[in-house]
């Protein structure tokens, strides 16, 4: 072994705290990149796995009757794999926990053999016998969140009919990871059930003999999916058919998408961020440790070493560290993606795992630290050796604070001495304190930016729940009815106000944009749901344009003025041109607004509501949904209340929940640069602090010395990474939304007094360990020791 | 005759610029025969060490010209002065300057490892009567042993030339003397020229050529002709 790698070794022992702390920071950037890319790669590939080992079908036909010989038809459509026939319903179970009777949809499996698509792993009891009408399977998700298991029974009413029925068994399926009630945004999986039946028992139940009303498709490969869907609109369109859509407009994939999908936009927005504050702290102190190895450098080159020896040196210590710290970064990454995946494979309800990891983002994480701390070492080497051997091997010569004159003048009355000697260090040596300042400004960016996401979440909550929608309770109908409904609703005892609504399911289209989804038709004037523009003033609806909300603008790529395509899936399925009047700010979901007289002209249906918003006296509550229960034409009852907490798991489980797993990164970060930074100063100035202890100051004014020049840097950081913090929040925010939900980026004052506090917090803590150093350092050796 | 190790023609050297410009030498001209023992002699910014670092490959000259044998040092690019020292010349320090991560015979390695011609480590170790302490670090060594190990340093690469910027300025006068031996034996054994900075003025009478500085120029050149050993200097 070379003398110089003995060297190294050596060093590295020596400097181990701060190699560490260096180490650490990298660790954490690197850490956190491999972490989400490798959940967002495993939760991905086993939604594939699960996918297709259930064999989901690739394409969804609703129709409202089609004859079963049609399936045969279907499955002659080129391109298309296999068919699967079913009925499909909409139920109400009557549950003993709550008031409120539960939306659920029933499917059929066929009878006697396995469904060729769409097939449900069993997790619980056994499979119906087709010979008894009354077993049913139930969604394993819904049956705990109520408590229910194989062997009870339930009541449900189906086709106005009520019946009793057997659980045999419980399951999960693939397209019922998320389930939402119809009209419902938020994936509740105690307020929508799915129940199975044997094929023979629901048609029996739906007036379904011989008969099918959705049919699955799976494509075979190579398959045009455009065309595919436009054959089976054409054969279905006599029976009703209301358009096929693909796979990815299926409700739950969609769900599960934007939680992937939002996920993903963190591990791609997000990581990057921490890795450049990372890589930047890991350039300074790079930079101040070669700075500080100057006279070594000046004595091997006067032994004859050349420049290239000297910086391969070096370029291995460096390295030493910043790849120590990617390799701890990627098994920390891997060891919290294992940890986390397990997380998100309950909450996304998958039954098994496949963990992958991204080999790419060990690339990216190793070589951005080495690129980082090579440019470190070698700017610094660059400028240690345009000097002469000789020049190198003496100390720098004393900064030259002369300038200073002036001001010490003018504030020699009001300073004592030590106070001088940090103002002037700090004004003399701005460049060594503006990379202090910028380090510890990147950590109170971090933290300023982590904590007002976390405000921007609550801002979602409050303005969705409180400021939009203002109901108690919404209300959904089987089918568009006559406004009388909403007569005998303002009749309830204890309603206080009811405001009709429709909802019209449509594909909305620019061009190529698509988007599937629902247009709501709200009264004029109306007081409980909204929609509001970005300065939460209303909107106007009157007139026969549509509002989009922002996440639906840009989706379809639309601006105000322009004409929006609506193609109607519900009764006559116009196909509508209507302008876009106006964008509404709208946190959850993509809805679209229209004045809702204009919307049932544009569909010639005059006078028609398909639901309405109530206000309700809290006292009366039980009476008025026995009420609601008992009007025939409800088909859903929904509670505000419950929705906002349904919406807070969403948010507080899924992808949303990384935010606390990145704020305690951001943490870390940030106490990292604050303890590098007092580390840096201690070490670049032991040999002075000694000096003045050993003239007779106490430890005391020799630490002031010392931390009076960490605390004014801190301060000078504070406003300037607010600042940083603000605008950073804006990549961050755009990282957490999805097209479920938007995170708007905000200046919340709290969250910056409390970053501030994070950040002063790790300058206490560090000042503290460093003044523990300083107390300990015994004088003569302090004064022995190189720089 | 004998051949000259160094001479230099004009030597000047300015550190700074304008009013606080300071002239460390100031025109030096100077012939130093090979195979000598050197003395420069002078009060503290005289211009001594700034003309050691020049001749030595370690700083450059403002102006004139400083020749090795018959090659000008003021012309060499930084990687021929590099190899100049690499490979013609040793250098030892007041402050030893030691590494002090690295044992005494590892400090040694450093320099044998990349030098042309050089002697085993445990050699030069010997030479400078260091044999049993070769695997101490710098810091479990008293400054005379420290600067024994500097010294088997300088000499394990067969240097043509010795340099010592006061080799005894942090010594007692036993351990001083101790490794003034040190220098007049490698002198000797090898043949290499030694130059010695000093303003210990007792130490020039072991010198077989004292040179006075004063201002940034040569005052005097002695030729010794009663070279005293080590131990017969006053100290």
């Amino acid at each position: 072994m070379s003398p110089l790698d003995h060297k190294l070794l050596r060093d590295l022992w020596r400097m181990k705290g701060q190699a560490f702390a260096i180490g650490m920071v990298i660790a954490v950037g690197v850490g956190m990149l491999v972490m989400m890319t490798g959940l967002v790669t495993s939760l991905n590939e086993t939604r594939a796995a699960y996918y297709e080992r259930y064999r989901l079908a690739e394409v969804f036909a609703p129709v409202t009757r089609a004859p079963d010989r049609m399936a045969a038809r279907l499955a002659a459509i080129q391109g298309v794999g296999a068919v699967e026939p079913r009925v499909v319903g909409g139920a109400l179970i009557d549950l003993a926990d709550f008031d409120l009777p539960v939306q659920a949809q029933a499917v059929s499996l066929p009878d006697l053999r396995e469904p060729r698509l769409n097939d449900v792993f069993l997790t619980d009891g056994r499979m119906i016998d087709s010979d008894h009408s009354d077993e049913i399977l139930l969604l394993q998700a819904f049956a705990r969140a109520h408590d229910l298991r194989p062997g009870d029974r339930i009541s449900a009413t189906m086709n106005g009919a009520r019946r009793s029925f057997r659980i045999v068994g419980l399951a999960q399926a693939p397209e019922f990871l998320y389930t939402t009630a119809p009209g419902e945004l938020i994936p509740d999986d105690a307020r929508f059930g799915v129940i199975w039946m044997s094929r023979s028992a629901l048609a029996a139940a739906y007036d379904m003999d011989g008969a099918f009303n959705e049919a699955l498709l799976s494509l075979s490969r190579g398959a045009n999916e455009a065309a595919v869907l436009d054959a089976v609109d054409r054969i279905l369109d006599p029976y009703g058919g209301t358009g096929a859509y693909p796979l990815a407009d299926q409700p739950s994939n969609q769900l599960v998408s934007e939680e992937i999908g939002g996920l993903e936009a963190a591990a791609i927005g997000v990581p990057p961020i921490f890795l450049a504050v990372a890589a930047f702290l890991l350039y300074i102190v790079i930079n101040r440790m070669v700075q500080s190895e100057r006279e070594e450098i000046g004595l091997m080159k006067a032994f004859g070493y050349t420049n290239g020896e000297v910086g391969a040196h070096y370029f291995k210590l460096v390295l030493a560290i910043a790849i120590g710290g990617a390799l701890a970064g990627c098994l920390m990454g891997i060891a919290g993606g294992r940890a986390l995946i397990q997380v998100y494979v309950a909450y996304f309800k998958f039954p098994f795992l496949v963990f992958q990891l991204d080999p790419a983002s060990f690339v990216t994480g190793v070589s951005v630290s080495i690129l980082s701390a090579s440019a470190g070492g070698l700017l610094v080497l660059r400028s240690v050796f345009a000097l002469t051997p000789a020049a190198a091997m003496r100390a720098p010569a004393p900064a030259d604070y002369s300038r200073t004159g002036a001001m010490g003048r003018t504030l020699n009355q009001w300073l004592d001495q030590p106070s001088r000697m940090v103002l002037r260090r700090i004004t003399r040596q701005p460049g060594r304190m503006a990379g202090a300042m910028i380090g510890i400004a990147c950590g109170m960016a971090l933290s300023v930016s982590m904590i007002t996401i976390y405000a921007g979440f609550d801002r979602t909550i409050d303005l969705t729940f409180n400021v939009m929608d203002r109901s108690d309770v919404t209300v959904s109908f089987t089918h568009a009815a006559s406004e009388k409904t909403i007569f005998e609703l303002r009749r309830m005892e204890g309603v206080t106000l009811v405001e009709p609504l429709r909802h019209v399911p449509a594909v909305l289209r620019n061009g190529l944009d698509t988007h599937r989804g629902v247009v709501s038709g709200l009264a004029p004037g109306a007081r409980l749901g909204r929609a509001l523009d970005s300065d939460l003033a209303e909107i106007p609806l009157e007139g026969g344009g549509i509002v989009l909300s922002t996440a639906l603008a840009t989706k379809l790529n639309i601006r105000p003025g322009d004409i929006l395509t609506v193609e109607v899936r519900e009764g006559r399925q116009p196909v509508l041109q209507i302008p876009v009047t106006a964008v509404a700010e709208s946190l959850l979901g993509a809805p679209a607004y229209m004045d809702l007289a204009a919307l049932n002209r544009a569909l010639r249906e005059p006078n028609r509501v398909s639901g309405a918003y109530l206000t309700i006296d809290e006292a009366r509550a039980t009476e008025i949904y026995t009420a609601l229960q008992d009007m025939p034409t409800v088909a859903g009852v929904s509670l505000k209340s419950q929705a906002e907490i349904a919406f807070q798991t969403l948010m507080n489980t899924g992808a949303g929940a990384i935010r606390y797993v990145m704020g305690g990164i951001a943490f870390v970060i940030t106490f990292g640069i604050v303890y590098n930074a007092a580390r840096i100063a201690y070490a670049e100035r032991s040999r002075d602090l000694a000096s003045l202890r050993v003239i007779g100051f106490t430890k005391g004014e020799v630490a002031f010395v010392l931390l009076g020049e960490l605390a004014i840097v801190t301060l000078v950081a504070l406003p300037i990474g607010g600042v940083l913090g603000y605008y950073l929040s804006f990549g961050i925010a755009a990282g957490f939304s999805s097209e479920l939900y938007q995170i708007p980026a905000i200046f919340d004052p709290a969250s910056y007094g409390f970053a501030a506090m994070v950040v002063i917090g790790a300058a206490v803590a560090s000042g503290w360990l460093v003044k523990r150093d300083i107390d300990r350092a015994e004088l003569v050796s302090a004064l022995k020791t190189r720089e | 005759m004998k051949k000259n190790t160094f001479s230099t023609k004009g030597l000047t050297k300015v550190y700074g610029e304008g009013r606080s410009a300071v002239h460390a030498l100031r025109g030096v001209d100077l012939d130093i025969p090979e195979g000598e023992i050197v003395v420069l002699l002078g009060p503290s910014g005289s211009g001594k060490s700034t003309l050691l670092n020049i001749i030595g490959g370690l700083d450059r000259a403002t102006e004139g010209d400083a020749f090795f044998q018959d090659q000008n040092l003021s012309q060499m690019t930084d990687k021929e002065l590099t190899r100049y020292r690499r490979d013609h010349v040793g250098f030892v320090f007041q402050f030893y300057n030691l590494m002090p991560s690295l044992t005494a015979h590892e400090n040694v390695e450093l320099v044998t490892e990349i030098a042309r011609d050089p002697m085993d480590p445990d050699e030069a170790l010997a030479m400078v009567g260091l044999r049993e302490r070769v695997d101490h670090f710098p810091a479990q060594l008293s400054g005379g042993e420290q600067q024994r190990v500097a010294i088997a340093r300088a000499v394990a690469k067969n240097p043509t030339v010795l340099f010592c910027d006061e080799p005894t300025g942090a010594l007692d006068s036993t351990t001083g003397r101790a490794v003034l031996n040190v220098l007049k034996d490698v002198n000797e054994k090898l043949g290499a020229t030694v130059m010695i900075v000093t303003h210990a003025a007792s130490q020039a009478a072991m010198a077989d050529r004292v040179i006075h500085f004063a201002d940034g120029a040569i005052r005097e050149v002695v030729v010794n002709k009663n070279k005293l050993t080590p131990e017969e200097i006053d100290w």
